[in-house]
């Protein structure tokens, strides 16, 4: 039996959907226009006025908003209420630019929570469960957030954080947890540990799902997983700035369940910034309809996907999102093709022979780009016959040329040697000095 | 047919520095002894094969530190050490078409040579050696050279 959440509104008929999100896109568009300085002036810069927003359509009239923009507010530029309204803050950690804050009032902490409980319901967590939460705690959004969703549903969160994997496997053991939060790289790695501690996590644990996310992977990574530990493997998605983890997928593991009542997402052209129909592969944009400290305008999250609109087998008729590709920031361009890790790990988590672990090393030689593909050689597939192993060598060489157009340069290396992850695994090493 | 068999150990290796070092590092700390010894390379990557006294106890010593080994059977052939020796063995193997993976040889104390060769039908070159009067040596001997 399909178990849902809010029953009444995850299956209400997609009009009445639209006409809720109709009512919220335009109360939404005045409320930003009064409370926050920055958009009062972005919408007088762009022409726009919130009386021109009279239906779902008009959204397109609306300018774009990005992450740019968080890092130029910075710390609360951007922020609808007074300081006394805050009940939380997140912070991303400004490694690669400006840090960006997002704060939360109370109502936004409940609807994100809300959110979590409606995906968690879907992939039958609930009373009873025991969550274990592997994702990093503090300004990081991926463990507290989730922790909440858990909690809503009546299920027990052990918030473990990222690390410490021997501590990971005995509080998974102990304290009997059935489903397990972190991200699929490193749930491969604790995979990696359960075999050397000679136990399974398919025979020593009650592990019955993983929730995986914070870094993109592929649906070829999902079978690895699942037929290697026994678990159902599910997708979650969201980011710090729209609130943190807030999507997953339902038991039919076919898109990610995007609540529209409380979101409304368009996928554009990356480059025209032109919205694409149902089914195209773009960039995702998300406009916050019920969130009142940090509402976000059209925000280009730079996650490339595609809408899948029409009821899901679970009977939810909210959009979905197909698998994400990648995001705008983590492609390659090597000699002028577009490349993304998940791709190569499509390709690669394809071929039977290829260990789960991987890496990409971009170089410039001669002005020229190159791509190294390193993968470990288990034991599994060593053959001490030379040729065997330059046959796997083509095998993948070919298969990347074939599907990617790309030529990679296909490295063996020994087990173990590829760097593990306690969280968001680096697939690409670029020592490029662009 | 089984005591003719010589069990060698094969490690796959990238080719970086001190590799090779470790590997023995371990077999040392083991006590095991190697009594033949090859790196066959191939670019970026190599593979080391070598009889060794207690081969299995050498499996998991490598196994447990880390490396990627695996276990092959492999014919060990006593062949004169003089001109002709190789050729003599080489004659036989191919006038019966049995094809060579790879092989490896080297002489010892007693006026003989040491050939170690992987074929892909390992029985029927047994067969073909022991037709041709070619002697096969036995792990036992082989811990015994
Ligand atoms: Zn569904």
């Amino acid at each position: 039996m399909i178990e849902y959440w809010e029953p009444l509104i995850e299956r209400m008929p997609v009009d009445e959907l639209k006409a809720i999100q109709e009512e919220k896109l335009k109360s939404l568009v005045h409320y930003v226009y009064n409370h926050s300085p920055f958009y009062k002036k972005r919408f007088d810069e762009a022409g726009i006025s919130p009386n021109d927003i009279q239906s779902l359509d008009d959204v397109r009239k609306l300018p774009f908003t990005t992450k740019q923009d968080l890092r130029d507010t910075y710390p609360t530029g951007m922020f609808c209420v007074p300081q006394e309204q805050v009940v939380r803050y997140h912070a991303s950690s400004g490694t690669t630019g400006k840090p960006t804050v997002v704060g939360y009032t109370e109502n936004d902490i409940k609807e994100w929570s809300t959110s979590l409980a409606r995906g968690l319901t879907s992939i039958g967590i609930g009373r009873g469960d025991v969550v274990q939460i592997g994702y990093g705690y503090g300004l990081f959004t991926g463990g507290l957030g989730l922790h909440y969703g858990v909690e809503m549903v009546g299920a027990s969160a052990i918030p473990s954080s990222s690390g410490n994997t021997e501590r990971q496997i005995e509080l998974m053991q102990d304290l009997g947890s059935t489903a397990m939060a972190c991200t699929p790289s490193y749930f491969l790695y604790v995979n990696e540990v359960f075999k050397k501690l000679g136990i399974s996590i398919a025979n020593d644990t009650k592990l019955k799902c993983g929730i995986f996310g914070a870094e993109p992977w592929s649906e070829e990574m999902r079978r690895r997983i699942e037929e290697q530990t026994g678990i159902k493997a599910y997708d979650i998605f969201g980011t710090s700035e729209i609130s943190g983890p807030l999507f997953t997928e339902c038991i039919y593991q076919d898109g990610i369940h995007i609540w529209a009542d409380q979101f409304l997402i368009e996928v554009i052209d990356p480059e025209t910034g032109e919205q694409l129909a149902d089914g195209e592969r773009g960039e995702l944009v998300v406009t916050t309809l019920a969130k009142e400290a940090l509402p976000l305008i059209r925000y280009r999250i730079g996650d490339l996907t595609a809408i899948k609109s029409g009821p899901c087998k679970c009977g939810r008729t909210h959009p979905r999102i197909m698998r994400i590709l990648g995001r705008t920031d983590d492609m390659i361009i090597i000699r002028g093709i577009n490349v993304f890790p998940g791709q190569v790990e499509a390709v690669l988590m394809d071929i039977p022979e290829v260990g789960e672990h991987y890496q990409l090393v971009v170089d410039r030689e001669n002005e020229l780009d190159t791509l190294t593909v390193q993968v470990e050689v288990t034991e599994d597939v060593f053959s001490d016959k030379i040729s065997d192993l330059m046959v796997l060598e083509k095998k993948v060489t070919k298969a990347l040329q074939t599907v990617l157009n790309i030529s990679a340069r296909v490295e063996l290396v020994e087990p173990g040697t590829i760097p593990r992850s306690m969280g968001k695994a680096q697939r690409v090493i670029d020592n490029r000095k662009i | 047919m089984e005591n003719k068999l010589i069990k060698q150990i094969s490690i796959f290796a990238e080719n970086k520095a001190g590799r090779l070092e470790k590997i023995t590092e371990k077999l040392k700390s083991a006590n095991i002894n190697i009594r033949a010894f090859t790196i066959a390379e191939a670019g970026d990557f190599g593979v080391m094969r070598m009889v060794v006294d207690k081969p299995e106890q050498a499996h998991n010593v490598l196994h447990d530190a880390g490396f990627t080994v695996s276990e092959t059977d492999v014919l060990g052939i006593e062949m004169s050490d003089s001109p002709g020796g190789l050729h003599e063995i080489s004659t036989v193997l191919g006038s019966n078409d049995i094809n060579v993976d790879y092989a490896y040889a080297f002489a010892m104390a007693t006026q003989k040579a040491l050939l170690i060769i992987r074929v892909d039908n390992i029985n029927n070159a047994i067969e073909v050696l022991e037709n041709s009067d070619i002697r096969l040596i036995s792990m036992e001997e082989v811990n015994k050279i």
